[in-house]
């Protein structure tokens, strides 16, 4: 049993303005009963870190359109460790190409859900390192 | 395979057959009438593709204007007829490239721009007069517009004679797509001050490119996507009717960008449907006497919606069914989304099979030779007169809520459109909505990743230098006078366009003017609504 809802954090890095992706997952994850704080468009990686420490989340979650999910998260990774949120779940979904998975992983992204990726295998693998985190 | 009742993405129900009873029922053929005369529901001329045809604008622009330069030059060699630049995301949101904000996006999905030296560099050795260039650009769009026509004068081309086209719709980039900048109010000022402008000193040239496109991407149905698009297109020619110009000043240069995936009749029905209710609202509600005024030219182009990421040599094939369906609905002009687009940015090759794929339409394929070659079909007349009504009610539910700027104001139309996203995207996932080698005809082999187009960071650092170079050599006195004229114009209420103009030629760069703006306008601040 789960005492409270999952916290999410729904992050729009950089200038990227696709959001169709981002909103639609903010969906999926209200409907599977999570908590989703989206952040709308052009954030940087220190109000992305900011947000999800005042927002006291369990997940950090990226979306990006735009290619800049390399340089984005090299910046994002020593703020996680600033804010002590190394211990949240991290993962990126999006148009995230399977060359750049390996050097994502490296920077500690627990997850990545490239574009056509089902909602279920998200909420579930959340749910699931939830419970193990728990 | 049966099915008892089936309704198009637009809630229209299609039936098994249509007669003519069909068509009369629906309205008859009162709408129809002939190409190039009132309400141009078959064409907005006479003899359409005979005469000539369509234009053909891949989207195109990487790195830097050197590297653009050359593939505009790639795609005029191999026979295209008119450019559509895509810009870097700073430059679409008004940043130098040296601004912390642009680390890592310089280049990446479009060609960067600082200064008028970069539009020299980018559009050197091209013929103006016979290539029509589309700017895709809408925050920093009255910049951009200004540098355009600042970059032709310095070549020696006649502004006031001067074609071209600027997208310049920040309606629908509160919508989607997402390049907004200031707040919505003054957002919509800036773009009345370039129709203005234009339809003063570039007479000739388009300054708005309505889209319906961005709004379908986002999760509009086809009928929302040309209703949504003529609500913020009316929005534009209010503010224009409050400066006091007349609808003939100005309507005739007002253009569209509509998307193409889905249905293929729904498609054609679509835009046979949108080029009536637009000529009639134009006569109508706006008393235009000038036909040209009540012509809907349009883009209709291949959208990235409709590609997958899954097979992607299949987006060849459905770009050439995109294609057909433009050319069958009357487009001016067209843009293929390329096979690869779902990942990267195109390949040369990539564009060339796009560029060949309306080539044969054009040359193989007899689509040129007849106007309006789906008129009569009872199926299809039937269906323009349904799709018609169904945007006139989407226009009145606009009305209703009160308004479209109201709604994107508050955010409650970007909720509506991504709550249908949400829906279409589940139906995908179920199979609900059939998509071949996504949800249906999938194969277990590994996919074929296309190649990616390489991004190299060295160009950011370039860039950058070549911005310092050029700042070394203006005449700062010149870039500060101009800069401060731009910011009493916006002050005063008055139109910043002659302003943006004299700093633009004073080499001031886009996220100097953008700055100076946004002293006087501020931030658009996102409403977020589920």
């Amino acid at each position: 049993m789960m005492k409270n809802k999952i916290r999410v954090l729904m992050g729009k890095p950089g200038l990227d303005g696709h959001d169709h992706g981002a909103k639609v997952v903010v969906r999926a994850m209200m409907d599977a009963g999570f908590e989703v704080i989206y952040t709308g468009l052009r954030r940087t990686p220190r109000q992305i870190a900011e947000a999800a420490s005042n927002e006291n989340v369990d997940v950090i979650g990226l979306s990006s359109m735009a290619g800049s999910h390399i340089p984005f998260c090299e910046k994002l990774k020593p703020l996680l460790k600033e804010y002590g949120l190394e211990d949240k779940l991290w993962i990126i979904g999006g148009n995230v190409p399977v060359k750049d998975h390996e050097e994502l992983k490296g920077m500690g992204l627990d997850a990545i859900f490239p574009t056509g990726s089902q909602f279920d295998d998200i909420i579930d693998y959340i749910k699931s390192r939830y419970r193990q985190l728990a | 395979m049966t099915q008892d009742k089936i309704t198009n993405e637009s809630g229209i129900e299609v039936k098994a057959l249509y007669t003519q009873e069909d068509v009369d029922s629906s309205g008859g053929v009162e709408m129809v009438g002939m190409p190039g005369e009132y309400p141009f529901t078959r064409g907005i001329h006479k003899e359409m593709y005979r005469k000539r045809p369509w234009t053909m604008r891949q989207y195109t622009g990487f790195a830097n204007a050197k590297d653009t330069n050359e593939r505009f030059h790639y795609l005029i060699e191999n026979g295209q007829t008119g450019l559509n630049v895509a810009f870097d995301l700073p430059t679409q949101t008004g940043l130098d490239t040296d601004d912390p904000m642009a680390e890592g996006e310089v280049g990446r999905v479009g060609m960067a721009v600082d200064t008028l030296r970069d539009f020299e560099i980018a559009f050197d050795g091209i013929d103006l007069e016979k290539i029509t260039v589309s700017l895709t650009i809408n925050g920093s769009a009255a910049i951009l517009i200004a540098m355009y026509l600042a970059m032709a004068e310095k070549r020696g081309y006649d502004v006031a004679k001067l074609r071209g086209t600027a997208q310049n719709d920040i309606l629908k980039e509160f919508i989607g797509r997402g390049t907004w900048i200031f707040p919505v109010e003054p957002s919509i000022k800036l773009v009345g001050d370039t129709i203005e402008y234009c339809a003063k000193n570039a007479p000739k040239y388009s300054p708005v490119s309505v889209c319906g496109y961005h709004i379908r991407e986002s999760g509009a149905t086809p009928e929302q996507e040309m209703a949504y698009a003529f609500c913020i297109a009316k929005a534009y020619a209010d503010d224009m009717l409050k400066r006091g110009l007349h609808i003939d000043e100005f309507a005739g240069r007002l253009s569209y960008n509509f998307n193409i995936f889905g249905n293929l009749f729904e498609q054609v029905a679509k835009f046979r449907a949108g080029r009536g209710l637009w000529a009639k609202i134009i006569k109508e509600d706006y008393g235009a006497q000038d036909p040209k005024s009540m012509w809907l030219r349009m883009i209709a182009a291949g959208g990235g919606g409709g590609l997958t990421i899954e097979q992607p040599e299949n987006n060849i094939v459905r770009g050439a069914y995109y294609a057909l369906i433009s050319a069958l609905s009357g487009a001016q002009t067209m843009a293929l989304c390329c096979y690869d687009e779902a990942y990267t940015i195109p390949s040369e090759y990539a564009q060339r099979i796009s560029l060949r794929t309306m080539q044969m339409l054009i040359e193989e394929m007899g689509m040129c030779e007849t106007v309006d070659p789906l008129a009569g079909s009872y199926y299809v007349e039937t269906m323009t007169n349904n799709m018609r009504k169904k945007m006139e009610e989407t226009m009145a539910e606009v009305e209703a809520e009160g308004g479209i700027v109201k709604m994107v104001a508050e955010g409650t139309i970007q909720s509506k459109v991504s709550a249908q996203a949400y829906g279409m995207q589940k139906d995908i996932q179920s199979g609900a909505f059939p998509k071949v080698g996504v949800n249906c005809y999938k194969t277990d082999e590994e996919e074929n990743e296309v190649e990616f187009h390489p991004y190299d960071t060295r160009d950011a650092d370039q860039q950058i230098e070549n911005l310092n170079v050029v700042k070394a050599e203006r005449d700062q006195a010149e870039v500060d006078r101009t800069l401060a004229q731009v910011k009493a114009d916006a002050e005063a209420d008055r139109n910043v366009m002659p302003a943006i103009v004299e700093a633009v030629k004073a080499y001031a760069t886009v996220g100097e003017i953008t700055k100076k703006l946004v002293e006087v306008y501020g931030y658009y601040q996102e409403p977020i609504r589920f």
